[in-house]
Parts: C-alpha cells; sequence; structure tokens
C-alpha cells in the first residue's frame, strides 16, 4: 500500500506535476494564507482578550441577529425550496423552463443590487412597503427585513440540492405505496422524505452557512442599528474602520469557526446523499 | 409521463398538483421576480434621458471601467487555474485529493467579508506583511492589487467546479488514446479535452465573470472606498444609495442586473445542449 504506485500506474497522461503545481500554488497563494494569516492575528490576542471580546454586549447581540435571521431564512427557503424542487421535478406545465431559470435569479443578481432592491420595494413608499404599512408591518431596518435579505440570497441551495434526487428517485415505489392504499401524506413521509432528507439537510446547511455571512443585501434593509439589527459581519467591518484589527479578527474567526463546521456538516451529508443515489440501479 | 401517472391514479385528483404549482408561481412572483423587475422600473422612473446622465456619470464610469479591468484580469487567471485543478484531481491519484477538493470549495462557505479581513490581516499596515511591503514601498489594500486578490478569492472555486465534474464523468480514456497515438501534452489538451469541456469552461466562465464584476462584501473591506479611484461599481451603487441618489444607484445596478440576466440565458442555452 504505497501512496505512490497508483500515482505511477496512472500516469500515461502528461502535465501532472504542472497542474498540480499550478493548483497548490494558486490555492496557497489565494485561499490558505490568507485565511492562516486570520488565524495567526487571532492567535495574538490571547484567550481572556478573545472571551471578553466575543462576550461583549454588542458582539452577543449582533451574533444573537445573525443567527435568528439565518435560522428564519432557513426555515422559509427549506419550504420554499421543497415546494420549488416538488413543482419542478413532478409536473409539467407551461413557463416551468422559466420558473426553473427563475431560481437562479439570486446566484446571478450582486448581493448589493439585490439588498437596495429589496430595500426600496419594502419600504414605504415601495410596491411593497407601502401597502404593508397600512398595516403596521415594518420591514425595513427590523429583523424581518435582515431575515428577508438573508432568504433571498441563499434560496437556491436548497432547490437545487433537493431537485437531481427527486429527479432520480424511481416513482413507481410511490404508485406502489398508492396501489397499497396509502394516502399522499403517508407516501411523501414514509416513501419520498427519507430519500430525500440528506440532500434537503444538507442544501438547507449551506443556505444556512451562507446566510450567516452574508453582507451586500443585508446592510442595506438592516439599518444597521446596534442591539438591533447589526449583523456579526458588519460589527466585524465597524471594528475594521475604527482600526480594532483585534475585535474585526475575533469576530471574523467566530465566524469562520461556524463556516467551516458547516462546510464539514454539508460535505457529509452530501456524501451520504450522493451515496443514496448511487445504491440505485 | 410518470407524473401523469401520478396524478391520474384513483384516489389522487389535480386540485393539489393544481395548487402547489399555483402557489410555487405567486411565491416567486412575490419573492424573486419583484425585486428584479423594481431594479429597471427604478432605474427609468424619471426617464430616459436621466438614465443616460446617471450611467455617464464620470464617476459611474469610472467605477464601470475599474470593474471590467478587474475581471478582464481574474476571469483568465481563474480559467486557467480551474482546468489545471480539474486536470489534475480528475486524472491522477495522490494523497490529499479530497483534501484538495475540500480546499477550493472554501471560498464558498466563508463570507466575503471575513476574505476582505484575512487580506487586511496580511497585507495591511496592520497586517503580518505590512511592514515589509511599508519598507519596500508596496501597496496592496487599497489599492487595484488588493482588489483583484479578494475577487480571485471568492471567485476562485467557479471554473473548476463546472469542469471537474464532467471530466470526472467522461473519464480518460480519449486522452489515453490520444497519448498512444504519440500526441504531445498540449496537443491531447487542445485537441481533445478542450473540445469535451467546452460548454462546461464557458459556463464556468460566464458564472465567475458574474461574480468577479458584483462581488461587494470582500472588496469594500480591502477598496477602501476612494472616490474615483478604488470605487467598483457595486461600491459606486452603494455610495449613490447613500447619498440618496436612489435613481442613479438603480441605474447603475441596472448594468450588473443584464449581467445577471445575460447569465441566466446562458445557462438555458447550455442546459438544453447537454
Amino acid at each position: 500500500m504505497t501512496a505512490a504506485a497508483p500515482i505511477r500506474a496512472k500516469r500515461v497522461l502528461p502535465g501532472f506535476s504542472l497542474s498540480l503545481g499550478t493548483t497548490l500554488l494558486y490555492v496557497a497563494l489565494i485561499i490558505l494564507i490568507p485565511v492562516i494569516a486570520l488565524i495567526l492575528k487571532g492567535a495574538q490576542i490571547g484567550p481572556s482578550q478573545f472571551w471578553s471580546i466575543v462576550t461583549s454586549p454588542r458582539t452577543l447581540s449582533a451574533l444573537r441577529v445573525t443567527v435568528t435571521a439565518a435560522a428564519l431564512a432557513t426555515l422559509f427557503n427549506a419550504f420554499y425550496g421543497l415546494l420549488m424542487a416538488w413543482v419542478l421535478t413532478r409536473y409539467d406545465f407551461p413557463g416551468k423552463r422559466i420558473l426553473d431559470a427563475l431560481m437562479d435569479v439570486p446566484f446571478a443578481l450582486p448581493t448589493a443590487v439585490a439588498g437596495i432592491s429589496l430595500t426600496a420595494l419594502y419600504s414605504a413608499n415601495g410596491w411593497f412597503g407601502a401597502p404593508l404599512s397600512g398595516t403596521g408591518v415594518e420591514i425595513v431596518y427590523t429583523l424581518a427585513g435582515v431575515t428577508l435579505a438573508m432568504a433571498f440570497t441563499s434560496t437556491p441551495f436548497v432547490v437545487r440540492a433537493i431537485q437531481p434526487v427527486l429527479e432520480d428517485l424511481d416513482p413507481t415505489l410511490e404508485q406502489a405505496a398508492m396501489t397499497l392504499g396509502a394516502r399522499p401524506f403517508a407516501i411523501f413521509r414514509r416513501v419520498v422524505l427519507p430519500a430525500i432528507l440528506p440532500a434537503w439537510l444538507a442544501g438547507s446547511t449551506v443556505a444556512f452557512a451562507r446566510s450567516l455571512g452574508e453582507f451586500g443585501a443585508v446592510v442595506f434593509i438592516a439599518g444597521n442599528l446596534p442591539f438591533k439589527t447589526e449583523i456579526a459581519a458588519l460589527l466585524a467591518y465597524i471594528r475594521l474602520e475604527e482600526y480594532d484589527y483585534q475585535g474585526a479578527a475575533a469576530i471574523a474567526l467566530v465566524l469562520l469557526g461556524f463556516a467551516l463546521i458547516l462546510l464539514i456538516l454539508s460535505n457529509w451529508l452530501q456524501f451520504r446523499a450522493a451515496r443514496h443515489l448511487e445504491a440505485r440501479p | 409521463m410518470n407524473v401523469t401517472a401520478l396524478t391520474e391514479a384513483p384516489g389522487q385528483g389535480r386540485a393539489v398538483p393544481r395548487m402547489l404549482i399555483a402557489l410555487a408561481f405567486v411565491l416567486t412572483a412575490i419573492f424573486v421576480v419583484a425585486p428584479l423587475v423594481f431594479i429597471f422600473w427604478r432605474a427609468f422612473a424619471e426617464g430616459w434621458a436621466t438614465y443616460i446622465g446617471n450611467i455617464t456619470d464620470p464617476l459611474t464610469l469610472h467605477a464601470i471601467a475599474l470593474t471590467a479591468l478587474v475581471a478582464v484580469i481574474v476571469v483568465p487567471i481563474n480559467i486557467a487555474f480551474g482546468i489545471a485543478a480539474a486536470w489534475a484531481i480528475a486524472r491522477f491519484r495522490f494523497p490529499g485529493r479530497k483534501l484538495l477538493m475540500t480546499m477550493i470549495e472554501i471560498p464558498f462557505s466563508i463570507s466575503p467579508i471575513i476574505a476582505g479581513i484575512c487580506y487586511l490581516l496580511l497585507y495591511g499596515r496592520q497586517g503580518l506583511l505590512g511592514p515589509w511591503l511599508a519598507a519596500h514601498d508596496l501597496k496592496v489594500m487599497f489599492a487595484l492589487p488588493g482588489i483583484l486578490l479578494v475577487t480571485m478569492f471568492v471567485t476562485a472555486p467557479f471554473v473548476a467546479r463546472e469542469v471537474l465534474p464532467l471530466m470526472q464523468a467522461q473519464g480518460s480514456e480519449q486522452e489515453e488514446a490520444a497519448v498512444t497515438l504519440g500526441a504531445r501534452g498540449w496537443q491531447v489538451f487542445s485537441r481533445v479535452t478542450l473540445p469535451n469541456i467546452r460548454w462546461a469552461l464557458l459556463y464556468g466562465a460566464v458564472l465567475c465573470t458574474a461574480r468577479a464584476v458584483g462581488e461587494f462584501g470582500g472588496v469594500s473591506v480591502v477598496s477602501g472606498s476612494i472616490r474615483g479611484q478604488t470605487n467598483t461599481l457595486p461600491l459606486q451603487i452603494e455610495l449613490m444609495f447613500n447619498d440618496l441618489n436612489t435613481t442613479g444607484a438603480f441605474a447603475a445596478a441596472s448594468t450588473l442586473t443584464v449581467i445577471a440576466m445575460v447569465v441566466l440565458v446562458v445557462k438555458a442555452a447550455l442546459e438544453s445542449r447537454r
């Protein structure tokens, strides 16, 4: 079991050292070294100082706002994404291809553009803001606005995670359940849900991670009121502008930790989802 | 197809599918379409003349030029990196291969703001390399190099992620055959590999361009937002929006929205080819 043997066996093709060298150099320079710089800077802070920054009331409030809004946005997308994936894979209807293409809008649209559009749309004289303000519902400069912006930018993750699994799921299983007398909801719970669960959770995990780090869409609609609608990414940004590099690094490290944990979790879930797909002939 | 079989089976009417489809349309119209349409509506709210005036504002034109320059530099570099990464990972087995794949995906899960902070802590005045850079009179942060580096970070995975799965699925038989017939490295690549991956490559490059052009969080940390100097188009939009020049902000935003819609059209066209 030497590691070198499989490399040599595959070495019919040229370009191994060139392509791997280029890749490693780029990954090191562009991705790894900057991330390591943050970790090194964080290590210089010292545990007690780090703890006092992270547990300061303003940081805790920003983290609470970020996690709450991201969780609500993910919850919305878990159901909206499931609905869209189901409708797009199971039914045929006019306008289906357009609806499918629209799911990618939040990926393609720059976040700052989405941010100003949502803000103006839901402000007191916007298309949606005007009727809503009559009913006393405020979106702009509230937690609801932060949630809305996060939900918009992370929408495609859940749909695109479930779609291939649903397409691959053999409908005869559902028909068999139906002929055995199962009702639609029971079929969904017993047949469909177990098959799509890993992909559903993986997509939701990525949507949650993306929401935690979202900045461009959120800063415009949030109003950025400390202790109310200030998100963690913005607080780190503010600390930088105040030349408080330690404060910025500490908050950034907490967000980096969240991101890496969620990356590992979603990779593991995607691996389970892929295994489920491969298990079928 | 199976769909009709399912929906016409006894005991289940057509009411549920119709209701779900209607719900999908209504939610998408409110949630996705309205913000998209609203951008153009606001951009043209004061007529064509104002729109043209807003777009040809010198600061906006400078921002458009800077943003285009960033894309022109970053996208080819990321295409080269994406092909190299896909070639190494799809065609060879080596220790740490899966780890390398995960590392390439890191920029997807890290907030662009954190990416910006990482770069500032490396190249900024207080950063690890800051004193050395200052001693050699090199300026990376609050200048073009910083904007380029952060944009490379956030767009690094795009080409690799499109090309890699395709190369894995296609296998290497054709390339190996070409090698046995005496083709050299670049011949194999340009005659066999490139034609096979061209559509995925094109799609990855288009996505990479859209993201490079639209990047906001990371660039706003490292650019210093110097008017007429380091302001990219998304930063210029923020500036005008905060200056209460909403129509100007939406006019600038409409150019980026057009790019986003081109991406959607290209994607749909490429998917029908597959």
